[in-house]
Parts: C-alpha cells; sequence; structure tokens
C-alpha cells in the first residue's frame, strides 16, 4: 500500500518574496505530491500546527528575510515539543554557509539556496521519505 | 549525538525506542507490515491505541487517522468501527461554489464567528488532484491558517486523488473523525463543478452555496444539481456593482424549482467575506437551517438517506472486490474476455454464471423485479 507524499510548504516571518516557494509547491505536486502551502508571514507555531493537522512527511520553509537562525530552529523544537519531530524539515533560500552547517546540526534535513534545480528538491524528497519509512 | 554522517535520523529512531514515544509510533510505523499478515490481535491493538487517543482529543492521532484513511489502509477501518459509536453529534455544513468564489475567506470568517460562540470547529477543504500526476497544491490554508494555533480549530486538507471508493466515502471518515473528536461543527469545503463534489456536499446537513456577481452564464453551467443541493445560497464579494443582478438571478431560478413548495425556502444572502460583512446574518440562517431540520424531523430523514448510501456504496465496492478480486486471481476474467472476444459468450450470462457459483442459484434469475441488484437501487438512491 503506498502512501502519498505529503509535504507543507510555508513562509515564515516577515519578507514577502513567495516565488521560491510556489516554484517548489508546484514542482513537487507536479512530481505526484500533495502540498500544503500556507502563504505567506507564518508564524512558526502556525506552520507545526498546521503540520501535525496535515500530517506531512516533512516541512519545507522558505526564508529570504535572514531570520533563519531563529525561525527553523524554533520550527524544529515546536515539533520536538509536540511530540512530532519524525516530520523533517528543509529549508529554501539566502543561508549562508556557516549558518547552514549550524542547521543541518540542529537537525535540517537540506537547505537549497538560490540556483537550486527543482529536481534536486523532489529527489530529495522522495529519498528522505523513502529513509523514514525503512527506519 | 548528530555528529557522525547521515545521523541525522538517529536520534529519532532512537527517540521512538524511548519510554516517552510510547508504543503508539512503533506501532504507525509497523502498520505496513501488519497489512500483509493478518494477524488480528496485533492490528487491533494499534486501533485502540490510535482510536482511544482522537477520543481523548489527540490531535496528531486524528492526523494520522485521516492520512490512512486517504491513503486505504485497511487498519483505518479498523478504527473507524471503533469510532463510528461516537459520532453523530456534530454539525455538518458544506460550502460549495466556483473557484475564486470566495469559499475559504467564508469559511474563515465563519470559524472565527463559531469561535466566538466558543464552538469546537472542524474544517475539510477538498481540492482536485491533479489527474495528470496525482499532484496537488492544496491552498486553503493561506485564508484561514490564522486559527492554525487554536486549539479549537482543526482544518484539513484533502486532495480528491480519484480513487477507487470515491473521495466522498474518505471525506465522509475523516468527517467521522473529527465527529467523534467532539467537533460541534465541521464545515466540508468543496469546488462545486463535478458529482464527486456534488456527492460531498450532500453529507452535509445544512449546504450553502456561494456565488460571486459576474459569472453570468455560469449560474447555467453549474446549474445541473448545485441549485438543488443548496439550503443557503450566498452571493459573496457583494460589494461589486452587479452584486443585485446576481442575487435577482439567483432568485429568480430558485423559483423556477419544481420543489419551491417544500418546507424550507433557500435565501440568497449577500456577503463580502473579506471585510466580515454579511457573515453573521449567514451564520443565522445556517443555524436557522438547523432548527427547521430538527424542528420538521428532517434531520432523522436526513441521516436515514445518508447512512442507506454509505451502507450501498460500501456493500457495492466490498461486494465487486469480493467477486472480481477472485475472479482475477484464478484468472477466469482473462477466459471472459476471450470468450467475449469471440462471440462465444454474451456479458449478461457471464456475470449471472459468476454470481450464480459464488452465491448459489440467484432468485428469480437476471433482473428479478422482486430483488433487483444492489446496482440498480444505489442507482435510485442517487
Amino acid at each position: 500500500m503506498n502512501r502519498r507524499i505529503r509535504i507543507l510548504i510555508a513562509k515564515p516571518g516577515l519578507d514577502g518574496h513567495d516565488r521560491g516557494a510556489k516554484i517548489v509547491a508546484r514542482a513537487l505536486s507536479e512530481a505526484g505530491m500533495e502540498v500544503i502551502y500556507t502563504g505567506l508571514h507564518q508564524t512558526p507555531e502556525r506552520v507545526v500546527s498546521a503540520a501535525v493537522q496535515e500530517s506531512v512527511d516533512g516541512i519545507g520553509l522558505s526564508i529570504l528575510s535572514g531570520a533563519h537562525m531563529t525561525l527553523i530552529p524554533k520550527v524544529l523544537k515546536l515539533l520536538k515539543d509536540k511530540n512530532s519531530d519524525d516530520i523533517f524539515v528543509f529549508a529554501g533560500g539566502i543561508i549562508p554557509a556557516n549558518d547552514i552547517l549550524k542547521l543541518k546540526e540542529m537537525g535540517v534535513a537540506e537547505i537549497f539556496t538560490p540556483g537550486a534545480e527543482t529536481t534536486d528538491i523532489i529527489d530529495f524528497v522522495h529519498r528522505t521519505v523513502a529513509r523514514e519509512i525503512r527506519q | 549525538m548528530f555528529n557522525f554522517p547521515c545521523a541525522r535520523w538517529v536520534p529519532r529512531a532512537l527517540l521512538r525506542r524511548n519510554a516517552t514515544r510510547s508504543n503508539y509510533t512503533v506501532a504507525l510505523r509497523d502498520r505496513g507490515a501488519e497489512e500483509q499478515n493478518d494477524e488480528v490481535s496485533g492490528r487491533q491493538e494499534v486501533a485502540l491505541v490510535l482510536a482511544e487517543r482522537i477520543l481523548q482529543g489527540e490531535i496528531r492521532a486524528a492526523a494520522r487517522l485521516m492520512r490512512d484513511i486517504d491513503d486505504g489502509f485497511k487498519s483505518a477501518v479498523e478504527e473507524l468501527k471503533l469510532l463510528y459509536p461516537h459520532t453523530g453529534n456534530a454539525s455538518i455544513i458544506g460550502i460549495t461554489g466556483p473557484s475564486g468564489a470566495g469559499k475559504s475567506t467564508l469559511v474563515d470568517q465563519l470559524t472565527a464567528l463559531y469561535r466566538r460562540h466558543e464552538k469546537k470547529v472542524g474544517i475539510v477543504a477538498v481540492d482536485p488532484s491533479s489527474t495528470f500526476t496525482g499532484g496537488a497544491i492544496l491552498g486553503d490554508r493561506i485564508r484561514m491558517n490564522r486559527h492554525a494555533e487554536d486549539a479549537g480549530v482543526f482544518i484539513r486538507s484533502m486532495a480528491t486523488r480519484g480513487n477507487l471508493g470515491g473521495v466522498s466515502r474518505a471525506t465522509g471518515d475523516v468527517v467521522n473523525v473529527l465527529d467523534a473528536m467532539g467537533t460541534d461543527v465541521i464545515i466540508i469545503e468543496t469546488v462545486g463543478v463535478g458529482q464527486d463534489e456534488i456527492d460531498i456536499a450532500r453529507m452535509a446537513h445544512t449546504t450553502v452555496v456561494v456565488m460571486v456577481p459576474g459569472l453570468g452564464d455560469d449560474i447555467q453551467a453549474i446549474k445541473a444539481g448545485i441549485l438543488e443541493i443548496g439550503d443557503v445560497f450566498v452571493v459573496n464579494k457583494a460589494d461589486r456593482d452587479d452584486a443585485d443582478h446576481t442575487v435577482h438571478e439567483l432568485t429568480a431560478r430558485l423559483e423556477m424549482d419544481p420543489d419551491k413548495d417544500r418546507a424550507w425556502q433557500p435565501k440568497v444572502l449577500k456577503t463580502v467575506a473579506s471585510r466580515n460583512i454579511g457573515i453573521e446574518e449567514l451564520l443565522g440562517e445556517i443555524e436557522e437551517h438547523g432548527a427547521y431540520l430538527h424542528r420538521s424531523g428532517m434531520i432523522r430523514h436526513l441521516f436515514e438517506e445518508k447512512n442507506a448510501r454509505i451502507f450501498l456504496e460500501l456493500l457495492k465496492e466490498r461486494l465487486f472486490a469480493e467477486v472480481f478480486g477472485h475472479l482475477e486471481v484464478n484468472g477466469r476474467f482473462r477466459e471472459i474476455m476471450e470468450e467475449m472476444a469471440n462471440r462465444r459468450k454474451d456479458p449478461y450470462s457471464a456475470v449471472e454464471e459468476i454470481l450464480a457459483q459464488r452465491f448459489g442459484p440467484l432468485s428469480g434469475g437476471s433482473a428479478s423485479e422482486s430483488n433487483p441488484p444492489v446496482g440498480a437501487r444505489l442507482g435510485e438512491e442517487k
């Protein structure tokens, strides 16, 4: 019995640039996934609540405001608090290499920077979900 | 513990074995295996764990069961059996209309108002899947996500998927989960264009049909079925110039309804959902319709009709799976196809033979009037 992959795409924080988030949402849906798109200006609390209610496999966060070191750890912590850290988190945006390392150490599954191919993002989601199911 | 390569997933695996993470997660992970081996005790254990947690109002458990329902897991049925006695208490409201009519915004505002009345609200937002890729972008939360943090609101997005058994039953099952959790009001939002959506709307006690000014001929285009299912009509975006025209057009069409003498006369209301105008009136009208259903006893009739539909659909589906599954496995299906191809067998006799083999001699031959086949009766129901 096959699960259909469900991914939440959210834009936490204050920047209003949602082009990237929309492109990723579109790409994942065209790859056969169900993408729940929450739109702009989401708080980490709302993102995590939505992810739990929608029982998604993963959360994709798009952040271009520079607030990634505040917002992403908050999402990770809330997931843990809600016993839902089996939901993986990936992010996209303008994020410096140093921060990428730190975020990955905190448990972010992957970070995509400008220029990333949508096919890579799709592959990443497939791989990660497959690994989750095996465990 | 995060330091070794590829270790991101290790902590989770460890956590899962921790006492704090209960058997629940482990059981879910093993679910796939249980699908194959038919160990009844194991499956019931899972069912009990999930259903019990749902009855205690645990959102995570409810969300997980909804996913199992959506993915067509057999274990979901066991859990639904346990939840069923706890359903039937929620008011179910269907909101349907063309895309762009402002349904999600309307649902958002209605939800805010219900919350002020201290009602627990569940929202099931159904959007179409792509017929090519099976994927979907479910964007109803864009308008509603301010309620995400509110523990009294549960929003679930569903895609139509187009799988056998139909989206309407999956939706009905999800509604039952919300109902069992003690949700007071459940709003089902659908794009009112196809039969699927109309079937979904028919699960509601009160159906609100949302229109917008300027659609013109669209009222004609979607009139089949949709004007008949509306208990309340809303012209949203009523601050537009041609709103009154749309209201008149709708009113006129409703007056042409051959059933217009029925006890409940649908009204046409005006709203501007984005500015929270007309929402109280809409909620008032929805409650008025609810009161009418109870006063007139129509609610019982509604339940009877709905129960019959669910039972017959399920029976039809299970019977089909039972009979056809067998035919496919033993190769008889292929044989029949060949016999039909060279005109040695007609499909009518083939079906009769198969049914007779499976269930013994049929009562009164092929089209017994006293005992019509399930399919025919189902047709009547629709």
